[in-house]
């Protein structure tokens, strides 16, 4: 008996070792032509190698060890593989434990200014955390709005940014129109349109993406997904390329600058006479504006939302999910499947067109760099990694991404000396962890993060769905 | 006339990179049923292995004749991008057979990232330039205003498109392997019920269209002399268009849409703009697909229930 495992396990280490230096070999085969050797240019301008055979050892030895690390531990009974949900907390996210911590949620997100100030010791010195805040909701919100066309309807659109850039072209165009602002200086002042464009193009940015999200979802709604999201792709990318080289409207590659700031409903954020400060019997501080700006994104996210649980309790966010799930059984029960689709296609887009209008004001500057195929991905990656469908799932996953991103940009003591050196740039790894981030979760958690959820519709009494128990066929 | 005689040599030259990236993309999407978004970026990897080979070859080991070191790099790059995309494949996409239907995607999109990004940070981000390779030209055609000229890498490339072609023409065809995996696109599990070895199949396909892909990535080099990090995404696309307008799943089709598309994007370049040449092919992919999503040569999808 004794002997019978003393036999087995040396049979699972020689087993193990060999896994872990078969993994070793074939990363270091791998890595050898494009770590090892570096092509970069030489003293007299043409390319040569320079090798780093060092890296790939280090790269081949870790992936090795941790291989038959795995194999000594984790791995060890096949049986257990898989059979447990492994994140017990992030699966109560989307239970009574997360119906509980929604208002928490909500309340640390509107005291954050506070607490930034508070933290950081007045006003200049949270402009950091203030910036960051903005920059994470702005993701939260595209999450939420792709969520809708992802995660609720099951459509994988990979061009959700054209309708980030129609919303926020619309607004820079309209505020910078010298006829628009002439024919209000004729009749409502010669400010009125410099103070209030963004107002009034903010619903008109919404609109116009939603109307684009239907022109171009239209033909295309009926192809099959992943055509589908090649399609949505190339709209992507053509409305980019457009913007780049209609130069007269768009002004090109050298895109759109002096774009007006935002106002407080008509209240410029100005030092003088009538200006925000002076009106509210505050002393100066430009500060002023961005905080009112993380508001009104944090208003933007949370009309997103709202608007996104009202919608799932509707017929047609009720028909999304159907279809989600399965098209052909959608299709025999009579539900109109292109209209379904066209709906949820333009409800996310609008949500976009809002979130580009936003960026626009907040910049006060925009180009089609900022509207890349990479700038989708992120959308994406952050909606598929929180768990499509799951809205507080979404949210924490831009928090974790965008603001895990930001953090690593600060870890300054990976530039020592020993360890990286002080030419190592953590930011460059951004997209490099996204993908690996992208694919890991595909292969160990494919629905997300949070993927357990709420049936929104029951018979008798509500269960809670996890995604580990659902297997989901071919739709 | 002597500028439409240019720009055809010139089109047929570009047709011949599209189409052996695009036999990848129909071959995997005949077999498996799934777009592979990363073979644009596996297609990059295989100019990059192209270059580092290059320079081993020309700067470390002194090699002069050209010949000699193109067909050297040529087995490089394709064995070792084949060896990238077999282990892309064991990676990302095995372990996501079953799982839902956008997951294989969804999981080549984030593969892609990854390619390319790794490959930026492994090795600048900056454009690599090669000094020009096979610098001579023939003249064929001279109209006394304008030469017609077939430079001596044209017609490298399309006389190594055409062997590769008939060499994997006959793989698919004669060879056990090419049964199988014909077996395997007409349905899967009866072919594991026959014997075949699915999962062997599958790998096999990968490797096959990733070393057609460094095939292309090798006369890319040679063409253009330049390559970056970002450069497998919009060729990626366009011959995944190639493989769409050819009829996803035929394989005389993708070479048909390279040829097609290769052809177009000249042509459009010297007619009409330049600065739209990947308008006109991403508006392509999405007229073909709307219109006729089984292509010029492929069968129509009956979708069963």
């Amino acid at each position: 008996m004794h002997e019978a495992t003393a036999a087995a396990s040396s049979g699972l280490l020689a087993r193990a070792l060999k896994d872990a230096a078969a993994s070793a070999a074939i990363t270091a085969l791998l890595l050898v032509p494009l770590v090892g050797m570096h092509a970069t240019e030489g003293p007299s301008g043409a390319l040569v190698l320079k090798y780093r055979f060092g890296l790939v050892a280090i790269f081949a030895l870790l992936v090795g060890g941790l291989r038959l690390g795995l194999h000594l531990t984790v791995w060890r009974g096949d049986s257990a593989r898989g059979a447990a949900p492994r994140f017990p907390a992030l699966a109560r996210l989307a239970g009574p434990a997360g119906d509980a911590a929604k208002p928490v949620f909500f309340a640390v997100l509107l005291l954050y200014p506070l607490l930034a100030v508070l933290g950081s010791g007045g006003l200049g010195p949270s402009r950091y955390w203030i910036d960051l805040g903005i920059y994470i909701l702005t993701y939260v919100m595209l999450g939420w709005g792709l969520n809708i066309v992802v995660g609720l309807a099951g459509l994988l659109d990979l061009g959700y940014v054209a309708f980030y850039a129609v919303g926020a072209y619309t607004f820079a165009l309209l505020a910078g129109s010298v006829p628009i602002s002439d024919f209000f200086a004729g009749t409502l002042g010669a400010d009125f349109w410099r103070l209030w464009s963004f107002w009034v193009c903010l619903p008109l940015s919404g609109l116009l993406a939603a109307l684009w999200g239907v022109i171009l979802g239209f033909p295309v709604l009926r192809l099959r997904g992943d055509y589908l999201a090649i399609v949505t792709l190339a709209f992507g990318e053509i409305i980019r390329l457009v913007l780049i080289n209609w130069v007269d409207l768009t002004n090109g590659g050298a895109g759109i600058a002096s774009i007006p700031p935002i106002s407080f409903f008509g209240i410029p954020f100005s030092s003088g006479e009538g200006g925000f400060a002076n009106l509210f019997g505050l002393e100066f501080n430009p500060m002023h504006r961005n905080i009112f700006l993380y508001f009104v994104i944090l208003a933007l996210a949370a009309l997103t939302a709202v608007a996104t649980i009202r919608l799932r309790r509707m017929p047609v966010g009720r028909a999304w999910e159907a279809l989600r799930e399965d098209e052909i059984a959608c299709r025999s029960l009579g539900i109109n499947t292109t209209l379904t689709k066209l709906t949820a296609f333009s409800i996310g887009a609008m949500f976009g067109g809002f979130a580009g209008a936003f960026f626009a004001v907040r910049i006060r500057f925009v180009s089609p760099e900022s509207f890349t195929f990479m700038e989708s991905a992120v959308i994406l990656a952050i909606v598929v990694l929180g768990g499509m469908g799951s809205q507080i799932g979404v949210a924490v996953s831009a928090i974790l991404l965008i603001g895990g991103m930001e953090m690593l940009r600060n870890l300054t003591f990976l530039k020592d000396p020993w360890l990286f050196g002080p030419d190592f740039d953590p930011s460059l790894y951004r997209m490099l962890i996204f993908g690996f981030a992208m694919v890991a979760v595909m292969a160990w958690r494919p629905r997300g993060l949070v993927s357990s959820r709420l049936a929104t519709i029951f018979l008798k009494e509500r269960k809670k769905v996890s995604g580990d128990l659902v297997r989901e066929g071919h739709g | 006339m002597d500028i439409f005689l240019q720009q055809l040599i010139n089109g047929l030259t570009l047709g011949s990179i599209y189409g052996l990236i695009a036999i990848g993309y129909t071959m995997v999407f005949g077999i498996i049923g799934m777009v592979n978004f990363a073979h644009g970026d596996v297609f990059m990897v295989g100019t990059f292995t192209a270059l580092i080979a290059f320079l081993l070859l020309t700067t470390l080991l002194g090699i002069t004749s050209i010949f000699l070191v193109l067909a050297i790099v040529l087995v490089v790059a394709m064995a070792f991008t084949g060896l990238v995309s077999w282990a892309i494949e064991r990676v990302a996409y095995r372990p996501l057979r079953g799982s839902f239907r956008l997951a294989p995607m969804i999981s080549a999109i984030g593969m892609s990232i990854l390619l390319s990004n790794f490959v930026q940070v492994a090795q600048g981000p900056r454009n690599k330039a090669l000094p020009p390779i096979l610098p001579d030209v023939i003249v064929v055609w001279d109209s006394g205003s304008y030469a017609v000229t077939l430079a001596y890498k044209q017609i490298l490339i399309m006389v190594v498109t055409a062997v590769l072609l008939f060499a994997f023409w006959w793989l698919v065809q004669k060879t056990a392997l090419g049964r199988a995996q014909r077996a395997c696109e007409q349905d899967r599990k009866m072919a594991a019920l026959l014997g075949v070895d699915v999962d062997r199949t599958i790998s096999l396909t990968f490797v096959i269209g990733a070393a057609l892909a460094a095939v292309a990535g090798v006369l890319y080099l040679t063409y253009y002399g330049v390559v970056n990090f970002a450069d497998g995404f919009v060729p990626g696309v366009k011959a995944f268009t190639a493989a769409v307008l050819g009829g996803i799943g035929s394989l005389p089709g993708a070479v048909l849409g390279g040829l097609l598309i290769g052809l177009i994007e000249t042509f459009w370049s010297a007619y009409f703009s330049i600065e739209y040449k990947d308008v006109a092919a991403f508006s392509i992919l999405a007229i073909t697909l709307v219109f006729m999503p089984q292509g010029l040569l492929g069968r129509p999808e009956v979708e069963k229930v």
